[in-house]
């Protein structure tokens, strides 16, 4: 199957500054793809070039099969976008809103409106859907710019920081609504933020992002692979060993290095299928084991090494 | 062109405006005073002046009188002074200042639909949809231009009717609009409110905020303010002729404006004027 974003040294220059710098990647159909960086990293300059807002300086993208350059319109019916800040007409109800947006869509005039009460529905905004939104919450608005997105129910969506000012409650409910368009509709979903537990709950994979450029990109199994390719363990014990064991390791194949700090062994091995070796040599030295604990690395460690340059 | 989103974007910016106190303050200020106050008064002076400063402010208009075309001379041949008066001030002195209407109503809903978007941070998400951007530019040029020519033609017929009822008392018949008027509501009128709406387009892109480009837009009015002054003082009369022509002029102005803004109305140089 053809990818549904396919991104080949895309670049896109402001004067001197590249805003986005020989990006490359690909998105497949149903997946959650996130484009991960700080501010100004270049993930909604991203965004824009693939919906045919900007063009690029080089580079080519293509999207549907489409090239945003000269078929931005024909890009523009099959995506819907959530952009960073709700932009809402705020002196308008939520309906008149919806209804807006819904013809601009191109959905039908005798569809409009049930579309319309479906997104209301599902966005539980029913009750207020005739008032203006001015007098909406930073949530509701949220919900609502959402709904806006998906009111022509676009095969692909892109959120700009869906979650970007909310409170927590508010960023839970919309991070569980983008979740449940996943399983429900199967969505594809390219997801620019710079929230990384956001991020790791619901992207398949990632492009971590710096200054236009991507630093790597996978899944976050593939990326801690990447990073760290050895893996450390912790084991704990129920007494702590009288004997030096951690000479008697380095002779199992497989484990780099060993050594006790605190209370704890750290074992450091080649990949996750020396660890039962490992217990079961312990075990034979007469040790009491009360945990072992293999480090699993999450996105937030992943990307803090990319950005600091450690790799 | 999908002209059903094209009145849904006008009808939109139109339901914003309408909610916009700044706009709608002068759409309704400026008709009442040009079309009722002013009219009253005028017709009431001369029942309530001195007969002494009556023929003093009667003595200039005959002065002005001679500098007028024949054809307009003729109108006024044999008026009473009271009815030269009234005939004067609402159908000649007055005219011009009616085009202040549609170049003001224009530039208001222009500088709110084009400038206001962006500052409220509205822009983004309609150049996001599948709307091109011609389609784009002729909703919002309609949603300023289509009220402009509205409520100005509605300002016309409030202002023929109070003439008439206020001064049939002292000419015993409807007399007016005069010739020259027509051209002016269906030929001139029109050309201003796209002048407005052109211009302001124009200034939109260079100034950030609603307010700079309704003040900016404003000073259009000096194009009205110079042919107020044209017929006041006798240099320009606004006679059918020189109205299909000034209008002709504005019209070629308007095509000008018109497409170097269709050129410069692109989503990449709207969505850069946006910043991250």
């Amino acid at each position: 199957m053809n990818p549904l974003i396919e991104v080949e040294k895309l670049v896109r220059s402001f004067g001197d500054h590249k805003a986005v710098d020989e990006m490359t990647f690909h998105v497949k159909q149903g997946e959650v793809f996130g484009l991960l960086g700080p501010n100004g990293a270049g993930k909604t300059t991203t965004v824009r070039l693939l919906n045919g807002i900007l063009p690029p300086s080089a580079g080519s993208a293509r999207v549907f099969g489409f090239d945003p350059i000269t078929q931005g319109e024909s890009i523009r019916r099959k995506t819907g976008v959530l952009t960073e800040t709700p932009a809402l007409y705020e002196r308008l109800t939520a309906r008149e809103n919806l209804q807006f947006f819904g013809t601009l869509q191109e959905i039908s005039e005798n569809d409009l409106n049930s579309c319309v009460d479906d997104m209301l529905d599902f966005f539980e905004l029913s009750s207020r859907g005739n008032d203006k939104v001015e007098t909406y919450s930073k949530g509701m608005k949220q919900r609502l710019a959402l709904a806006r997105a998906l009111i022509h129910k676009p095969p692909l969506l892109f959120l700009d920081e869906p979650t970007s000012g909310l409170d927590p409650e508010a960023a839970q409910q919309v991070n569980d609504l983008i979740a449940s368009l996943r399983q429900t509709d199967g969505q594809t979903v390219v997801l620019a933020t710079h929230n990384l537990l956001e991020a790791q709950r619901l992207c398949d994979r990632v492009a971590i992002i710096n200054n236009g450029r991507i630093l790597a990109m996978g899944s976050l199994d593939e990326l801690s692979r990447k990073l760290w390719p050895v893996k450390w363990v912790d084991i704990k014990f129920y007494t702590l060993p009288t004997k030096n064991i951690t000479a008697g390791l380095k002779i199992n194949r497989g484990v780099i290095q060993a050594a006790i700090k605190d209370d704890a062994l750290s074992v450091q091995v080649e990949s996750d299928e020396v660890i039962p070796a490992v217990i079961r040599y312990l075990v034979e030295q007469g040790e009491s084991i009360l945990k072992v604990n293999p480090r699993d690395y999450t996105l937030e460690d992943i990307y803090f090494t990319l950005q600091a340059g450690e790799v | 062109m999908n002209w059903r989103s094209i009145w849904a974007i006008t009808r939109k910016d139109l339901k914003e405006v309408a909610q916009n106190k700044v706009a709608w303050g002068p759409a309704i200020a400026i008709p009442l005073i040009f079309a009722i106050i002013m009219p009253i008064l005028f017709v009431a002076v001369p029942q309530f002046t001195p007969i002494d400063d009556l023929q003093r402010e009667l003595g200039d208009v005959q002065t002005l009188m001679k500098n007028l075309p024949p054809a307009v001379k003729a109108i006024f041949t044999g008026l009473k002074l009271e009815q030269m008066f009234v005939m004067y001030m609402t159908a000649f002195l007055l005219a011009p200042l009616f085009l202040i209407m549609p170049l003001m109503f224009s530039t208001v809903v222009g500088a709110d639909s084009f400038v206001g978007e962006r500052e409220r941070k509205t822009m983004e998400a309609l150049l996001y949809t599948p709307t091109s951007d011609m389609e784009l530019f002729l909703g919002k040029v309609l949603a300023a231009v289509i009220p402009a020519i509205a409520l100005s033609w509605l300002t016309y017929l409030v202002y023929i009717i109070v003439v008439n009822v206020a001064s049939y008392g002292l000419f015993g018949r409807i007399w007016f609009p005069l010739p020259t008027w027509w051209p002016m509501m269906f030929w001139l009128t029109p050309a201003f409110a796209l002048l407005g709406i052109s211009a302001t387009v124009l200034i939109s892109s260079r100034v950030k905020t609603f307010m700079e480009a309704y003040q900016l837009g404003g000073s259009l009015v000096v194009l009205v303010l110079g042919l107020v002054i044209g017929q006041v003082t006798g240099v320009l009369y606004l006679g059918v002729g020189a109205v299909l022509l000034i209008g002709t002029l504005i019209w070629i102005v308007d095509a000008i404006l018109i497409y170097i803004s269709v050129r410069t109305f692109k989503r990449s140089m709207l969505i850069t004027k946006l910043g991250d």
